[in-house]
């Protein structure tokens, strides 16, 4: 069996489990936000259910409007807020004590290696880089998680991606995964896991995991996963959390099919207008003017990205013609990007730093575009009107290619781009 | 069930099935009913009889998580959503808030924007009167099904105190 089977046999009491069987699996942790989870805390009424299945294993995330930017968004933070304190439940993260939610479930160590983890938001497949089974639902499958613990699940076929060979200066994971949207299409993974794999991906830190689980969901996929290995113990260790069962694809697993990539030619690539699949190489889009440039998300909002972030703009301005926010992932990452000086680097180049939220990813309550507008973002999604009017324009790259961009004013590789 | 046919094409996301703003605004149905489909085809909603089908293509519903987009969906009067496949996270929401969804391979070269279509869903098939022609549509699992019937996972639940997988 490989992993994904592995976890979800052990979850669901079964010996083994085949693609396309229907399971009904022990869920060990739930998130939901607040946009789903008022919904699925009326419907938790309307089922007539009392006392939430386990106050320990839900985990409640103000991310997607905070601080709240309308009297609907603060309501909808009440009914979340009043929820935790009736139930119970500890895991609340209120305005200035989380962020991001996918960010908040893997630092504070909500999930661990082998672990059912379900979501009430498409991203949550992003705990795959720890060897987790996660995946997204809805707030109505959430109602039944809430009451019992359980969800059934349809057992995934598994597209294995073996990838090779070492990242040029200035290439990242985002660029990785960018390549794989193009080879698969937006659908090319429906129903499907992906299982990371090779020495570019065991060369690769958490973040960059996290960054290339995260966006399985803009192929269709289910679950993305990567195996544990020494760099998973370490970070799990610096989580205090180390009591867990690691599942390994056996060697004669069986996969849908296998993806055989390398990383030594890859160059920076960027999702056009408005499809997740429309990739190009940024030196064939290069020149084109940016309003706004976007650093940020469950994608790309992590300490790791703000680093390279800060590296090139350091003694840099942003361009003219060009506004570049820049919002950290967390109020950890905040933290830490704060006392490495990195938020100095920003102000001082002109950017603009706001709270952990998702708030600009998805045109919610900040940097929103106007007609005709064009943004270059570190996110995961450029559909029409997905950061604002349904005029403006959306590109998807990696944080170093929205940096050199955010000074040049314009889409801009940066491969060519001189570091200090 | 018998109506219109309204045809659109792959990739349809939830984001043009409704836009953010009235997500976050309303879980109201008969507001986000208004606003159905305004990404692709404003004043879609006005069009749309009662008892109407979606025809669509590969991937039907990508995108967010967020249930408002079957509700919106349903709430104008759509009694089907027939694809050629759809994004998981959709699939799921759709069944689970009562709209029925049918996974039926070839239908967009079948059916025209127009076409009269007949849905049987117990016997599993689309028949398109307009062309004359009948399309098979792939099972759904007994325990979706009973859902669909019930009219969601709550109204499953209300009516007998447990959930149907």
């Amino acid at each position: 069996m490989n992993a994904i089977e592995k976890i979800l046999s052990r979850a669901s009491g079964r010996e083994n489990v085949l693609p396309g069987e229907i399971v009904e699996a022990n869920i060990d942790c739930a998130m939901v936000n607040e946009i789903t989870g008022h919904l699925t805390i009326k419907y938790f009424h309307e089922v007539g259910a009392k006392e939430v299945w386990n106050k320990e294993k839900i985990v409640m995330i103000l991310d997607h409007t905070i601080p709240a930017g309308s009297v609907e968004a603060a309501e909808l933070h009440k009914i979340m807020r009043e929820f935790a304190r009736e139930q119970g439940i500890r895991a609340f993260y209120d305005v200035g004590r989380g962020g991001i939610s996918h960010q908040v479930m893997m630092e504070k160590a909500h999930v661990k290696p082998g672990d059912v983890v379900v979501g009430a938001d498409s991203h949550t497949c992003t705990y795959g880089a720890i060897g987790a089974f996660s995946t997204g639902i809805g707030s109505t499958d959430m109602t039944a998680v809430f009451t019992t613990g359980r969800l059934w699940f349809k057992v995934p076929k598994v597209i294995k991606v073996n990838v090779r060979g070492d990242f040029r200066k200035f290439v990242v994971p985002k660029d990785l995964f960018l390549k794989i949207a193009k080879i698969l299409g937006v659908s090319g993974a429906n129903y499907m896991g992906l299982e990371f794999k090779g020495s570019t991906i065991r060369d690769m830190s958490i973040d960059g995991r996290m960054t290339i689980c995260n966006m399985v969901i803009e192929v269709g996929g289910k679950a993305g996963i990567v195996e544990p290995d020494e760099k998973t113990l370490a970070y799990m260790k610096s989580r205090k959390n180390d009591r867990f069962s690691i599942m390994r694809s056996d060697p004669d697993a069986e996969y849908e099919r296998t993806l055989e990539l390398s990383v030594d030619d890859l160059q920076p690539l960027v999702s056009c207008p408005s499809a997740v699949d429309n990739v190009k190489l940024v030196s064939e889009v290069e020149g084109v003017e940016l309003d706004q440039v976007f650093i940020g998300s469950c994608t790309n909002g992590r300490i790791e990205d703000l680093r390279i972030v800060a590296k090139i703009l350091k003694g840099n301005v942003v361009s003219d013609r060009t506004r570049l926010i820049i919002i950290p992932a967390s109020q950890e990452i905040y933290l830490d990007a704060l006392r490495e000086g990195l938020i100095e680097t920003f102000l001082l180049s002109g950017a603009t730093v706001t709270n952990p939220t998702c708030g600009a990813c998805y045109g919610g309550h900040i940097g929103m575009l106007a007609s005709g507008e064009v943004c270059l973002s570190t996110t995961n999604r450029n559909f029409i009107g997905r950061m604002g009017s349904p005029k403006s324009k959306v590109y998807l790259a990696s944080p170093a290619t929205a940096a050199v961009s955010a000074i040049t004013g314009r889409i801009t590789d940066p491969t060519s781009f001189k570091s200090g | 069930m018998k109506g219109r046919a309204w045809k659109f094409g792959d990739n349809v996301n939830t984001d043009i099935i409704i836009p953010y703003k009235y997500k976050a605004r309303s879980i109201d149905p008969k507001t986000l009913a208004k606003h159905c489909m305004e990404g692709i085809d404003p004043g879609f909603s006005k069009k749309v009889q009662k008892g109407d089908f979606i025809v669509s293509g590969r991937n039907f519903g990508c995108g967010s998580s967020r249930e408002q987009a079957p509700v919106s969906i349903k709430a104008c009067g759509i009694s089907v959503v027939i694809a050629e496949s759809f994004a998981r996270i959709f699939y799921r929401n759709a069944i689970n808030i009562g709209l029925p969804v049918l996974v039926c391979e070839g239908v967009l070269k079948e059916v025209d924007d127009g076409d009269t279509i007949e849905v049987d869903l117990s016997k599993g098939f689309v028949n398109n009167l307009s062309k004359e022609k009948i399309i098979e549509v792939k099972k759904q699992p007994e325990f979706l099904e009973k859902m669909v019937k019930a009219g969601g996972l709550v109204e499953y639940y209300k009516k007998f105190r447990r959930f149907p997988w």
